[in-house]
């Protein structure tokens, strides 16, 4: 083993360039990796947050009278695919999971470095390609669902680069989740048994798992899906003999496991970042690992609730809500740990705390909509209306980027050495609750009332409505700035962070910051505790 | 111990009656123009108390821990070193298990109700000779007395308009005039791409897939126009594709079914 270490050394310093220029290289470095993933989805998360402003300025009158309607489309198609297949999936798995996993497990890099680079290289590409597309003959108009027919009647080359792109995506997700399976479960450091690693580890195992045995089946879809749109085949294509429900199954075989390729990582990273800020151990970890594996299982086994109003018979429609409602038990476990980690904690109220409470409230709330979706005669109501919008903004937007927020709160000190500022922290947080709240509530009330989505035009009586939400969307966009401010100042005149600011227990913050290339200048420690605090030893 | 308990029933008794009293006089919903309609509200009121009670619940702990058991200036060291409590993660397993438990039969019984676990084909065969499969859609035939007593329309949806053919007269409209307190049967086909069929006021939505019939059974209620709305992403109009349903006593709308009546000719 230590052979091995030793020439990977070798090899990584050959290869890597100094300084920021790393970061524009084939590093093989996880960490770099890592920031890549993070920079990298984050400018695409811009992009995708232009193009949701695009839609918020669209709605406030109920005319379609800012975006032609083709282009309306085709942005919401981008807005949808960027966020998830370009900013959360990337950040929350990719760039989080590069930079600490290999600390986590005692590892100096992840088992493949190689396949790591190459996963994170397919993303540049094909995130440009797909916003290139609409200048070409316009990008896919079909919705991120691409439900066939309508994506085999619009305009071939949107809809095909779309296809490519997200294959590539799915790709480098696959590559991805293999890795860390492998690290996970091959490279940890003698001496630490599964159950001493820190909860994300758990997170990543599970949604890796998730990401291997369902991504595969997305690409398929889409592959016999660019044949029907090329080739003229007829697997989907009804006019052809070909069925148009087989396509939204196989397409939500992955597309509902991919919520939790988005949230369980999600859940992770709160797990490592609320112990630390209340100084406390992390409340039952081993329900905790229970019930990310109890996700993993139920999470494959209730896709079909996203077709009730589809082509699917009253029994399969039983079925799902009973095996989607479920999904809430293992996922309420979590919520009642956490909150039971703070009971009795010492906590700091810093800006990574807040939007990890922020996470929490947000998440309750999107899922008990969530629960509500799952009941087949609530669904057929308030399917495909703006109910569902708020809905999964809940979970995505007030759930996985919330935490990302708290992440980047948490862990910049560590990757640039220098602290953030708390007070354009703090205001950061207010924009962004006060924002995000103000947008998607009162879209639960447009949905019930009859406002369906992805339209360009609406009833004159939802304009007040939507004009609120709009608001609440400009507060988010305007949030940006304190955060990039203060990436930036800090950057330069941050306050040097130490090694250790937070007096973490994590095996990350027991080297320096940044850490060096091979993460530990000698042995990497044992941490079997890694959620010891209060403990008389450590203290 | 005894006034600590007080006070937790005091507080949980608080969140409870606060819950129940925006579920019973918060209204969300549109009104209501179907016997579907108060069938749904009554699951919505459920859900909507129960939801409020968790979230409302969560929320006060979280921001009562947040002051509670904020770290004071100048102060160091950990919270207590408590890392699990058996009993407690078996609490919060089971009853959360029981309420998904109860709200999933609740649900399945207002579904059965509503006609949703009815048999589609059986439906079908009487409605129409050339009988086809139906893929999907809600079907009311056990509660009706008389498979004629009901109208039968046949939709048919495309880029971006819905047609209402009526067989019985040999006619298209571009409106669905329906009599009041009368079983509708509308069977749904798609010309070109995936449409729904939904009416917000009825609470009913179907979607209507090309080479794949489907069925939606409903019974006005109410007098009065409501809009016929396209809930899936059909193209750049998608957002204009709409029509109206209009409900009339059974004379207006014999009438109306008469004026354009071809058989009659």
């Amino acid at each position: 083993m230590t052979i091995l270490i030793d020439n990977k050394a070798k090899v990584k310093e050959s290869l890597q360039p100094k300084g920021l220029l790393r970061y524009f290289s084939f590093s093989l470095d996880h960490k770099v990796i890592g920031i890549q993933y993070l920079v990298c989805g984050f400018l695409f998360y811009l992009v995708g947050g232009t193009l949701a402003s695009a839609i918020r300025i669209e709605l406030i009158s109920p005319l379609s009278d800012f975006l032609p309607r083709d282009v309306y489309n085709q942005v919401l198609t981008l807005h949808g695919t960027i966020m998830i297949f370009l900013w959360i999936v990337p950040v929350v798995n990719g760039a989080f999971g590069n930079y600490l996993i290999p600390f986590y497990v005692g590892a100096r890099d992840m088992a493949f470095p190689r396949l790591n680079a190459v996963a994170f290289w397919l993303i540049p590409p094909s995130g440009l390609m797909l916003i290139a597309s609409y200048f070409i003959e316009g990008a896919a108009q079909s919705g991120w669902t691409a439900y066939p027919p309508l994506s085999i009647t619009t305009p071939q080359s949107g809809q095909i680069i779309w296809i490519l792109s997200v294959l590539l995506l799915g790709g480098s997700s696959i590559f991805g989740g293999i890795n860390f399976i492998v690290t996970i479960l091959k490279l940890r450091r003698p001496g630490l048994k599964l159950m001493n690693l820190p909860m994300y580890c758990w997170a990543m195992l599970g949604t890796s798992i998730l990401v291997v045995l369902s991504t595969p089946v997305l690409a398929g879809t889409l592959i016999l899906l660019s044949f029907d749109i090329v080739a003229h085949t007829g697997f989907f294509n009804p006019a052809l003999g070909g069925n148009v429900v087989v396509y939204q199954h196989l397409f939500w075989f992955y597309s509902h496991p991919a919520v939790y390729i988005m949230v369980l990582p999600a859940f992770g990273l709160v797990s490592e970042i609320l112990p630390i800020h209340c100084r406390k151990p992390l409340f039952g970890y081993t329900t905790m690992v229970f019930s990310i594996m109890g996700i993993v299982v139920l999470g494959l086994v209730v896709w079909a609730h996203h077709m009730f109003t589809s082509g699917t018979p009253p029994w399969m429609r039983l079925f799902f809500t009973i095996a989607t409602a479920f999904i809430a038990v293992p996922t309420g476990i979590k919520f009642f740990n956490w909150v039971a980690t703070m009971w009795g904690g010492k906590i700091s109220l810093n800006s990574a705390m807040l939007f990890s409470c922020g996470f929490i409230i947000n998440f309750v709330f999107g899922g008990i909509t969530g629960v509500a979706l799952a009941q087949v005669p609530f669904d057929i109501h308030v399917h495909d209306t703006y109910f569902v919008v708020a809905h999964f903004h809940y979970i995505v937007y007030g759930g996985s980027v919330f935490v990302i927020f708290s992440s980047i709160y948490h862990w910049y000190p560590k990757v640039v050495g220098k602290l953030l500022n708390e007070n354009l922290g703090y205001l950061h947080f207010a924009l962004t609750f006060i924002g995000f709240n103000l947008c998607f509530a009162p879209q639960h009330w447009l949905g019930l009332n009859g406002m369906p989505r992805r339209v360009a035009e609406y009833d004159p009586q939802f304009q007040f409505v939507n004009q609120i939400s709009s608001v609440g969307a400009l507060f988010m966009a305007i949030s940006t700035i304190p955060f990039l401010v203060n990436i930036f100042v800090s950057f330069k005149k941050g306050k040097i962070a130490g090694n250790n600011p937070w007096n973490a227990l994590t095996p990350e913050w027991l080297t320096s910051s940044p850490p060096p290339v091979e993460n530990w200048e000698g042995e990497a420690p044992l941490v079997r505790e890694p959620y010891g605090y209060g403990k008389d030893y450590l203290s | 111990m005894l006034n600590k308990s007080y006070y937790l029933i005091l507080i949980i008794s608080i969140i409870i009656g606060i819950s129940f009293w925006i579920g019973f006089n918060v209204n969300l919903l549109p009104e209501e123009a179907s016997i579907n309609a108060p069938i749904y509200d009554e699951l919505f009121k459920l859900l909507f108390i129960i939801g409020l009670i968790l979230f409302i619940g969560m929320t006060a702990l979280v921001i009562y821990s947040l002051f509670k058991f904020r770290k004071k200036e100048g102060e160091f060291g950990d919270g207590i070193a408590l890392e699990g409590n058996l009993s407690l993660e078996i609490i919060w397993t089971v009853i959360p298990s029981i309420i998904v438990l109860f709200v999933g039969i609740y649900s399945y019984n207002i579904y059965d109700r509503m006609g949703g676990m009815n048999e589609l084909n059986h439906h079908h065969e009487n409605m129409n000779t050339n009988s086809e499969k139906i893929w999907a859609g809600i079907s009311q035939t056990n509660n009706s007395n008389s498979v004629l007593d009901e109208t039968a329309i046949e939709v048919s949806a495309m880029q971006f308009a819905f047609l209402f053919n009526y067989p019985q007269g040999e006619f298209i409209s571009g409106e669905l005039h329906v009599p009041v307190d009368q079983k509708i049967s509308i069977k749904m086909e798609s010309k070109d791409v995936i449409h729904a069929f939904w009416i917000p006021e009825f609470r009913i939505k179907q979607d209507i897939i090309p080479g794949q019939p489907t069925i939606l059974n409903f019974t006005p209620t109410k007098i009065g126009k409501y809009p016929i709305i396209c809930a899936e992403l059909c193209g750049p109009y998608h957002g204009g594709m709409r029509a109206s349903i209009i409900v009339e006593d059974k004379s207006d709308y014999e009438k109306w079914f008469n004026q354009n009546n071809k058989t009659n000719l």
